[in-house]
């Protein structure tokens, strides 16, 4: 029997893209305000749990699924395709991935049904790209661990309910012993902190996380004690095509909106798609567009299905992607001349938006070093 | 309940293509979307199922391609889906058509049949009606609005005219055709995205029903296209030469004559 799902949720996700998403892009990112509603209805259509299996309330549907959710949401807007990657890549999937019998139940279906948006916590202020540099620590006491320090640049914090937290219990002579932790936000000494404001994805919420003799019942451990450093970077490999799939959505995105305005605005009393200059920059975005949608397929291969692989093809997937956005984004402004440095037209607000996709969930040069460092292993 | 809900897959486009030489509708290469008036029945369908538990059966009569159109609806929440399909099918004109879909529609035996009001590459709202008939049921045509009240075990239907409604209840077997405006049709969700791949389309054939060959299929059908044309709007210009008092008072008489005021 010939499956129908893609072909079904392709249609469902691209109708609800422009019907839903699209409407609202321009109001979230100059008001920078949450598209709760829009997380509401995502929530009901179970978009919320793409990838979370039937039996815990998912849809049961696969990453292709997912990938695709976040690259067609983010053709329209990138605040809100951040905030389905996070959700999803960020929570939904290590819990899914290292969470016990006990953490799946209690945890998954409230995150597939959106009754909580999911979060990740790693980035301090002094370990972003030194990831292993973390301050926040927790002390085994009784039947807890005791938290305390604080996070920032955390995606979703400000209406997520359930966090993944890197925190140290430890040192060992390789370093520190970094420990997750799955928490709830309503835990006491718990607190989300200044909300930043941020050049572009404005609508995300953006801000800092506070421990203060936090009590997390041992329960909650995600993983094994001193695997933290392990399930972050794993965590972060599965991240990385997520936000792949949204660079590439903005590059399509804003590719998209000047092909439509190169036909239309006219220069020289033609229009300025009959100029070879307009006709040769839009071939090579297209062409770096299509070989990004190629490494983002590659790299969904690898997480669905579980490929070793998936570490190098999500870095060269984010890097690929996110400098093809920038560039396409870039260019997408000066074909539209004037016109694209105002903010009535979508590619000034896709500009600012592509460039957090060079820098979060590792940065380009992060995604250098994990590419390198594979072939130089061998 | 058991709400049958009859959907057609029909061209996307609203300029639909006419071949020349059969003076039947050209459907290659035009993507197909579930028919909007269908769309919104199925809805109306969905709606009462979330409401008071009606089971929703989609039924559609077409080649195997249509399968499409019913995977969306289960897509969208119906619980069965039927495609009525065989070669003694093709050809067949709205009278026939209806025949067979009866024919079909009798042996899922629902209590409440829905139809759109008309198919957007036909447009000849006859389809709805003719089943009614053949099933020998009442029927309501132009639905507005639809709902169940629990206490009366009936359907409160609202039936729109073009400067009137009607508020009728029924209970019991009916057929009720359905405007798009009645409701925005729900998205699909990711649950029945996933789910509908494990669900059989059931096909009905031409051995399945009960029906004289003399009334299906080309041969049973007695309408003939004769031809097909789009509508001609004549442009005429009359030129008046008249002072402007005159002139007014004509462009009144003008439109006088035409009942345009």
């Amino acid at each position: 029997m010939a499956e129908y799902k893609h072909v079904l949720f392709e249609q469902m996700i691209k109708d609800f893209a422009q019907n839903e998403v699209k409407p609202l892009a321009q109001e979230v990112d100059e008001l920078e305000r949450f598209p709760e509603e829009t997380v509401e209805k995502m929530a009901k259509l179970g978009l919320l749990g793409i990838i979370v299996p039937k039996e815990y309330g998912g849809a049961g549907g696969n990453y292709y699924m997912y990938i695709q959710a976040v690259e067609e949401i983010s053709k329209v807007c990138a605040t809100t395709g951040v905030i389905l990657s996070a959700h999803t890549s960020l929570c939904v999937a290590p819990i899914l991935e290292y969470g016990t019998a006990d953490q799946k139940k209690k945890y998954l279906p409230l995150l597939a049904r959106g009754e909580s948006l999911g979060a990740f916590a790693l980035t301090e202020p002094n370990a972003g790209t030194d990831a292993s540099n973390q301050c926040t620590v927790a002390v085994e006491k009784d039947d807890h661990y005791l938290v305390n320090g604080s996070k920032i640049f955390i995606t979703n914090a400000g209406y997520a309910s359930t966090f993944i937290v890197i925190t140290v219990t430890g040192m060992t002579p390789k370093g520190p012993e970094m420990t997750a932790f799955i928490m709830d936000r309503d835990l006491e000494g718990f607190s989300v902190g200044k909300h930043e404001k941020k050049m572009g994805i404005r609508g995300s919420s953006t801000c800092e996380l506070i421990f203060e003799n936090v009590k997390v019942p041992k329960e909650n451990m995600l993983g094994k004690r001193g695997e933290g450093f392990k399930i972050a970077m794993k965590t972060l490999d599965g991240g990385r095509v997520g936000i792949a799939a949204q660079a590439l959505g903005i590059a399509e995105g804003a590719l998209d909106a000047t092909v439509e305005y190169v036909k239309s605005r006219k220069q020289f009393g033609k229009p300025i798609s009959a100029f070879q200059n307009t006709q040769f920059v839009l071939a090579d975005l297209a062409t770096k567009i299509a070989a990004a949608k190629c490494l983002v397929n590659v790299a969904t291969d690898a997480k669905q299905n579980k490929y070793s692989s998936l570490s190098v093809a999500a870095a060269q997937a984010k890097l690929f992607a996110a400098e093809t956005a920038m560039e396409v984004t870039t260019k997408a402004v000066q074909l539209h001349g004037g016109y694209g440095y105002t903010r009535e037209y979508a590619v000034e607000r896709m500009m600012r938006d592509a460039k957090i996709t060079e820098i979060y969930e590792g940065t380009s040069e992060v995604q250098r070093m994990v590419i390198s460092g594979a072939l130089l292993k061998k | 309940m058991k709400i049958a809900v009859c959907i057609k897959q029909v061209p996307n486009t609203t300029e639909i293509k006419i071949d020349p030489v059969t003076n039947t509708l050209k459907r290659d290469g035009v993507p197909s979307i579930i028919n909007p008036d269908d769309k919104a029945a199925l809805e109306a369908a969905l709606n009462l199922k979330d409401k008071c538990g009606a089971q929703v059966v989609a039924l559609t009569m077409g080649p195997q391609q249509a399968e499409k159109a019913l995977r969306e609806a289960l897509a969208m929440g119906a619980d069965e889906a039927y495609i009525m399909s065989d070669k003694a099918f093709a050809g067949s004109d709205t009278l026939a058509t209806s025949t067979i879909i009866a024919a079909g529609l009798a042996k899922l035996n629902p209590d409440v049949i829905f139809c759109g009001r008309q198919a957007i590459d036909g447009d000849t709202a006859q389809v709805g009606p003719q089943i009614a008939e053949h099933l020998g049921i009442p029927q309501i045509t132009y639905a507005a609005q639809i709902d169940y009240d629990q206490d009366r075990q009936a359907l409160i239907v609202k039936r729109q005219f073009e400067d009137r409604y009607q508020m009728l209840e029924v209970s019991g077997k009916c057929l009720i055709t359905v405007l798009s405006s009645l409701a925005k049709p729900r998205y699909m969700n990711v649950w029945d995205v996933v789910n509908q791949d494990l669900k059989e389309i059931n096909v009905i054939t031409r051995a399945d029903i009960e029906v004289s060959s003399e009334h299906i299929g080309l041969g049973g059908s007695p309408t003939k296209v004769d031809s097909t044309a789009a509508k001609q709007f004549d442009k005429k210009i009359e030129t008046f030469e008249l002072d402007p008092t005159a002139a007014a008072q004509a462009i009144v008489d003008a439109l006088k004559q035409r009942h345009l005021i």
